[in-house]
Order: structure tokens, then sequence, then C-alpha cells
């Protein structure tokens, strides 16, 4: 005879639902996770410096084109103590998350207009794709010819490079989502527009953020080709343009400390803004297999 | 949903009849449903048995309204019908609780009426204390669970309404090991004594459908077709399970090709 308590159904279930569920992993201390995740890239940055020091002390070429690392750090200091970094900074950044926000507003429509709509599929699909791969300042030539060394051209540039990546992240996004939620969605009465909000968008968010970062990117490298080459008093003194200024004046100090900027506020929006959305998007759906 | 409601009502809830279904045109087509006559009343389980290619999962597709029949008719006195498949399919971005709340928020209820229901539906399952988890976080039988609550949320609409409830099951528990599904048919009668809602369940497992169900339906296989019925209300469930499986045997063998 089995006992009552064994009879008791809800018993049984407790039971299975404990050794059923998932083990929930346990979270390692804070300079655990700093010594392996912070330590690598540090310890790879200080030995391409010491590299770069080796090198520079062997001389092996001649200062002008390989300066000695304090020298470019002096560079960046005056650059900071003048102020004219904020202005050389800002002039860029502002331009680029316009930029960017603007191609956000225009490629999310436009990615769901393709990922839903055969026939706007196979008009444009390729074509979107193709312009993936279609370096953006390819445009600046004919970009200068249309609006002129002004702030359209930059725009034009940095659009045509970040809509193509955010639209198609929309659509892989949505392409890879289980069939079986869409009909769901119907079953639990959602119409077209509430299977968008409540399933299409959330579901397809994890390629949508992937395609936002690709975008972040496309758009920030657009715009700096797009500075180095359209030059006019006009158009402020970007990144692109103080680069170009270095490499005007055999500066190459100055050049080295442009190209480090535009990689440290590539790396730093990506590092601050991009990765902990993914992150948490990620981890809500237990997709934790990159993040470890 | 808290009144244990007379269960099997005069009238019917769901009424197929000739329904057909056929896959595709010209001499590639498939016949996956020929002529199905059937009636589910309301506050009725009603078992659907077969072997694989019966056309039974179709079938449920055709009453849930997620396609449309070649053929016959289909006829609900039903509210919207709510589907249960084999896998939970709960939106992975989204809280057990969230999951319940989805079908609430698609009809309209009010926010602390979507709370009270949430929580009741939660306590109804057995997962009051796992509101907060997500689906990646949860055992097979208890996203099962989880799904079994969202689509008896489905059932539910802002004025209340007369029409019966009507739940489709497709293979609910196939893929869960034998100690969860045993435990679930289990939880699955006891949810379905304290609602008012008929059930047309698909199943390839004889005592699973004999156990559930007041009423066992066999179709074959391709074409599907009613091949005979069996009420479980009366005899033992040994020997029924013993006949059911011997003429599904039967019906399997004639598609052998020698």
């Amino acid at each position: 005879m089995p006992s009552p308590d064994v009879q008791d159904l809800s018993k049984v279930e407790e039971g299975l639902d404990a050794l059923d569920s998932p083990a929930t992993t346990r979270t390692e201390p804070g300079w655990r996770r700093f010594v392996r995740s912070a330590l690598p890239p540090l310890v790879a940055l200080v030995l391409l410096v010491a590299v770069w020091q080796a090198l520079w002390a062997a001389a092996f070429w001649p200062e002008f084109q390989l300066p000695a690392p304090l020298a470019v750090w002096s560079r960046f200091e005056e650059l900071a103590e003048t102020g004219r970094i904020w202005e050389v900074l800002w002039t860029s950044i502002h331009r680029a998350v316009l930029g960017f926000l603007t191609a956000l507003v225009i490629a999310t429509p436009l990615g769901l207009l393709v990922a839903k709509v055969r026939v706007v599929r196979a008009a444009i699909g390729p074509l979107l794709s193709g312009l993936q791969s279609l370096p953006s300042v390819a445009w600046v030539p004919a970009a200068i010819l249309w609006f002129g060394l002004n702030d359209a051209t930059i725009y034009f540039v940095v659009l045509l490079g970040s809509v193509p990546s955010i639209a198609n992240g929309l659509v892989a996004g949505i392409d890879q989502i289980p069939p079986i939620l869409p009909r769901v969605g119907k079953t639990l009465g959602a119409g077209r527009f509430a299977a968008a909000r409540h399933i299409l968008l959330p579901a397809a968010l994890p390629g949508y953020i992937a395609g936002l970062k690709q975008g972040w990117a496309f758009s920030w490298r657009s715009l700096m080709a797009a500075e180095l080459i359209a030059q006019s008093p006009d158009l402020g003194l970007g990144l692109g343009a103080y680069l170009n200024e270095g490499s005007n004046f055999n500066d190459m100090p100055t050049v080295i400390t442009a190209i480090l900027l535009i990689l440290l506020v590539g790396i730093g929006i990506d590092l601050l803004v991009f990765r902990p959305i993914e992150r948490a998007v990620l981890r809500t759906r237990g997709l934790t297999g990159a993040l470890t | 949903m808290t009144a244990t409601l007379e269960h099997v009502q005069s009238g019917t809830a769901v009424s197929l009849s000739g329904v057909s279904k056929v896959f595709g045109r010209g001499p590639q087509a498939v016949v996956a449903l020929d002529g199905v006559d059937l009636k589910v009343a309301p506050g009725e389980f009603v078992c659907l048995l077969g072997a694989s290619g019966c056309g039974k999962s179709t079938l449920l597709n055709l009453v849930a309204g997620l396609d449309a029949p070649t053929g016959g008719s289909i006829e609900l006195n039903t509210s919207r019908p709510a589907v249960m498949f084999q896998e939970a399919a709960l939106m992975p971005w989204l809280t057990a609780a969230r999951n319940i709340d989805l079908p609430l928020r698609l009809a309209g209820f009010g926010k602390a009426d979507r709370k009270a229901k949430v929580a009741e539906l939660l306590e109804l399952v057995r997962l009051g204390g796992a509101g907060h988890k997500r689906p990646h976080e949860l055992s097979g039988g208890m996203r099962q669970r989880v799904a079994l609550a969202r689509s008896l949320a489905a059932t539910q609409r802002v004025q209340g309404t007369d029409e019966p409830a009507l739940l489709l099951m497709d293979e609910p528990f196939a893929a869960l090991d034998a100690i969860t599904r045993d435990v679930l048919q289990g939880e699955l009668l006891r949810v379905y004594e304290r609602t008012s809602t008929a059930v047309l369940f698909v199943t390839h497992d004889v005592r699973e459908a004999v156990r559930l169900g007041q009423r066992v339906v066999l179709l074959s296989s391709r074409p599907g077709r009613v091949v005979q019925e069996w009420s479980t209300q009366d005899g033992a469930a040994e020997a029924l399970t013993e006949e059911i499986t011997a003429r599904l045997r039967e019906v399997i063998s004639t598609h052998a090709k020698s």
C-alpha cells in the first residue's frame, strides 16, 4: 500500500518540479569576473604598447613614420588640455548618433515590410543585402555633387551605411522566429498589429539588436570616411577632419591620436550602450552561451 | 471557474460534417482527411486517436481556425478555441505569469482583473510560486502546465460569455517523460473537473485516450476517416484499452505493402 502522502498528486508534482527544474547557475564574485573578462584585453594592450616602444627604440623606421608611444600620448594630452578634444568629439559623435537614430526610424518599418510582405522582399531584399557589401564611402563623391559640401552629404552617407544593416538585422531576426510562436499568437487572439507588437517584434529582438550593433558600427565608419573625404570649413572639425589635418602636416602623432580616438569611440559606444542591452535581452531568454 | 458545472450538457459545442482536407494539387495531392463527421458536446472530453498520418493534427488545426477545410463544414458554438501544442511554445522573453497574462491583455482585460486571474490560473496548475520564472528556468512539465493555464486564459472574455469554452490539445504530453506525463494527465483531469470547458484531445497513445476521454474516436490513416468510436463511461478500462489497441493495429496493418 502506498502511503497517502505519495497518493497526493501535488506532492509528486512538487517533487518532480524540484528534480526537473534546470539548476540555476550561481553568480561568481565581481573580482573573478574582472580577472576573467577585463584582464586579457588589458594585458594584450600593454603588450602591444611594449612591442611598439621596442620597435621605435630599434629605430627601424624614421620618426615621422613611427613616433614613440609617449609622443602620441603628449599629443593627446595637448588636445585634451586645449579643450579641442571636446569640440572634435562632439562634432563627430553627435553626427553619428543623430544619423544612427534617423537610420533606426527608417530601417525598422523598412525591415518589417521586407520581412512580412512577399512582394517587397522580392523587390528590394537583394538590393538591401547588396548595399551592405557596398562600402558607403563609395557614395561620398555622388553625395558631394548632389548636396554640396554640407551636413546633408554626411548624413546621406551615414544613412546608406547603417540603414541596410539595421533592416537586414530585423529581417533575419523575424526569419528566425520559430513558426509555432506566431501560430500560438493567433490562437491567443492576436490580430495583425497585436501580433507584431506582442510576438513578432519581441521574438525578433535578438536579431534586431545584432543589426543595431552592426548598424552603429557602419554609421560610425561611414561618418569617418565622409569626414575624411568631404573637407570644408562649413563642416566643422570632426575626428575625420582632424585625422586629415594630421596627414596634411605629415604629423604622425596626430594621425595616430585620431585613429585611436576613432577606435575608442566605436568600442566605447558598443561596450557602454549595446553590450548591456544585448546581455539583458539574451539573459531573459536563457541564451547565455555567448555571455559566460 | 469555481463551480463544478454539469459536464455533458445538451447541444453541441463543435460539429464537423463531411470535413475533408487535401494538401497539394493534381497527382501529388495528399488527402489528409476525408468526410469526417464529429460532434463534441459542451463540456465533453473527446480523444482523437490514430497512428501517424491520420490527419489528427490537421483536424485540430481546422477546428482551431489555423487552416481552412477543402470541403465540408465546421460549426463552432463556442468562444474562440484555445490550443495547446506538443511543445509548450511559451514566449521565451516573458515570465510564466506574463505568458498567462498575454491572452488576457489581448482580450482587453483591465490590469487589476488580469492580475487576479493570472494568480488564480497559476494556483490552478499549482505554479503559485513560479510566476516570476522564465520558461528556460522551468522543467518541461512545468512549461506545459503554464501553457495549459495560458490556453485556459485564452478562453476568457471581458463581458463574460454564455458560449461554452473549447480546449484543443495536440499531443500535449507526448514529449514528456513517462512519470511527468502520468502526473500531468492527472492534473489535466483535475483542472477539467474544475472548469466547464469541452476538450478535443489528440493522441496516439491508447492508454492515455482511455484514461482521459469520455469518448475515444479512432481515425484511419491516409486518408483520415472516423473508423469507430467508444464510450469509456461503461466497462473496464483495461479491457477497452485492449479492444481499441487491437482495432488500431488492424487499421495500421492495412497499410502494409504486401
